[in-house]
């Protein structure tokens, strides 16, 4: 159970204008680690930072950025692109390709596999815009295990989704997890993320309210206060 | 046939005709590949800005009575591409402002200065043609030939080469870049190319009707196809098929050969959309 991920004293955002300071948190291999906090705190920064898209200012970040399966928020764009689910299931290997222009069969067989995995290989000649929000997500899921060693990174995976595909995507991560998978969640719920979660990072305004286990979340001050409201978005 | 025998009379007899027919289906291909990605990507409008700075580069070229009008053209659209992908960045209204302000100012400033300093005595005339291409295809030279054909080489080997990375570039940039892929560099690289083949079209359509060859095939194809290879593949060959049979209509009706393109390449896009729409799919 090795350490994947440590964050000492960091410092996000840009030169001029930090968005988060004073990040301490570390994420070891196995670990359910959900990220909550306000629109406008920094998690997407900190997602950034995780990837190595953006350096962080100051302090220290420790991770192998590569290898991170990521699923970004859904884009306009996506909405109605013609493409079929292999199509992009496979685009989740590119990481390996280089400059190869084509892809193995090890990396074909690698996107079968995970879309049996996540029970899509049925729908592996559907257009992506035909799909139900559930199904899309579960295909950029699907994705993302192609490009992930050990690590999941999720940015609100259940925006727009009913509740019933919301439940459904959790068991399926919580489920990914059990199998041994790292998994990082950026995301609004409090009440899923005590559920799912082993550990609960909370950042507010520029600094970081809570990192530790969710049932020292629940037991603690702040955190029994975010329950209470819901973690409403005015807290 | 009594058309028939004219055609292949007119092809044997005048090279520029085979040239011409050569560089058009060469542009109208590459234009159609580029053209899926810039319509997926919700570039459509930089194509269009773009073909009106190759005119005002154009109109200075002319002003200044350059023989090799290219010099000019060519580094300021590759220029100002550059330029338009660097604002869209950062905000989407921004990028979309910077397109409509760079397109309309170009296109005032270039015929100012073909008003300004005539440079030959038929201005009406020299504008019309670079706007809409009226005759300069079939003034093609070998060396614009063999340009072409470059370039067209070019295209197809990027698209070959990198098609899947394009793929997740248009599809997914955050997670493109997330797995590795220098997505900037790739769009970058989409810019530029985009600029030189706007470049070459102006002589084929004219720069009033070029953004027609990068969009129309891409979105007549989308109508019917539901993967990417399959859009891709379709929008070249419609691009292609309607290139090729523009030139041939200008040529036996004497109608202008940019706009006969565009009204068949629109042709095929009513088509498709009326089967889409007959086959009840799921389509706006």
């Amino acid at each position: 159970m090795g350490v994947q991920i440590t964050c000492k004293n960091a410092a996000l955002g840009y030169e001029n204008r930090i968005v988060a300071e004073n990040l301490n948190f570390s994420v070891s291999a196995g670990d359910y680690l959900c990220i909550l906090g306000e629109n406008g705190s920094g998690k997407s920064t900190l997602v950034k930072a995780l990837l190595g898209l953006k350096p962080q200012v100051s302090g220290e970040i420790v991770c192998a950025h590569q290898g991170i399966g990521y699923l970004p928020q859904q884009t306009v764009v996506q909405k109605d692109f013609p493409a079929s689910v292999r199509e992009i299931v496979r685009s989740g290997c590119l990481g390996k390709t280089g400059l190869r222009p084509f892809y193995t069969k090890d990396e074909k067989a690698l996107a079968a596999q995970m879309m049996e995995q996540l029970g899509i290989t049925k729908l592996e000649k559907c257009c992506y815009r035909d799909l139900s929000g559930g199904q899309q997500q579960r295909v950029l899921l699907a994705r993302a295990l192609c490009a992930a060693k050990n690590m999941l990174l999720l940015d609100e995976p259940v925006t727009g989704l009913d509740p019933r595909a919301q439940t459904e995507l959790y068991e399926q991560i919580a489920a990914l997890n059990k199998n041994g998978i790292t998994v990082i969640m950026v995301s609004h719920d409090i009440a899923a993320a005590v559920k799912y979660a082993s550990h609960i990072l909370q950042i507010g305004k520029k600094k970081q309210l809570f990192f530790g286990t969710a049932a020292e979340y629940q037991s603690s001050k702040i955190g029994q206060t975010f329950l209470a409201t819901g973690g409403a978005e005015d807290e | 046939m009594n058309n028939l025998a004219k055609l292949a009379d007119y092809f044997a007899t005048y090279p520029f005709v085979r040239y011409a027919f050569v560089v058009g289906l060469l542009i109208a291909l590459c234009a159609s590949l580029l053209g899926v990605t810039l319509v997926l990507k919700r570039f459509s409008f930089i194509g269009d800005g773009l073909s009106h700075v190759a005119f005002g580069a154009m109109a200075v070229a002319a002003v200044t009575g350059l023989t090799n009008k290219m010099i000019i053209v060519l580094p300021v659209t590759v220029l100002s591409a550059i330029l338009l992908l660097r604002t869209g960045q950062n905000t989407k209204i921004k990028g979309d402002a910077a397109v409509a302000m760079i397109s309309v100012g170009a296109l005032a400033v270039g015929y100012m200065l073909m008003n300004v300093f005539p440079s030959s005595s038929n201005i009406t005339g020299d504008v019309c043609s670079t706007l809409f291409g009226s005759t300069s295809i079939l003034t093609l030279r070998k060396s614009d030939v063999a340009l072409c054909v470059v370039m067209a080489v070019i295209v197809l080997l990027m698209f070959l080469l990198f098609y899947h990375k394009i793929f997740a570039v248009t599809f997914d940039e955050s997670f493109a870049q997330a797995s590795g892929i220098n997505a900037n560099g790739y769009n970058l690289l989409i810019a530029v190319i985009t600029s030189m083949i706007i470049v070459l079209a102006m002589n084929l359509v004219g720069s009033l009707l070029i953004s027609a060859l990068i969009i129309f095939p891409a979105l007549s194809a989308m109508r019917l196809f539901r993967s990417f290879r399959s859009v891709i593949i379709c929008s070249a060959v419609i691009s292609v098929i309607c290139a090729g049979a523009g030139i041939i209509l200008s040529i036996l009706f004497s109608t202008p050969v940019g706009s006969t393109i565009v009204v068949s390449d629109m042709a095929v896009f009513f088509l498709f959309s009326l089967i889409a729409r007959c086959k009840g799919g799921r389509h706006a």
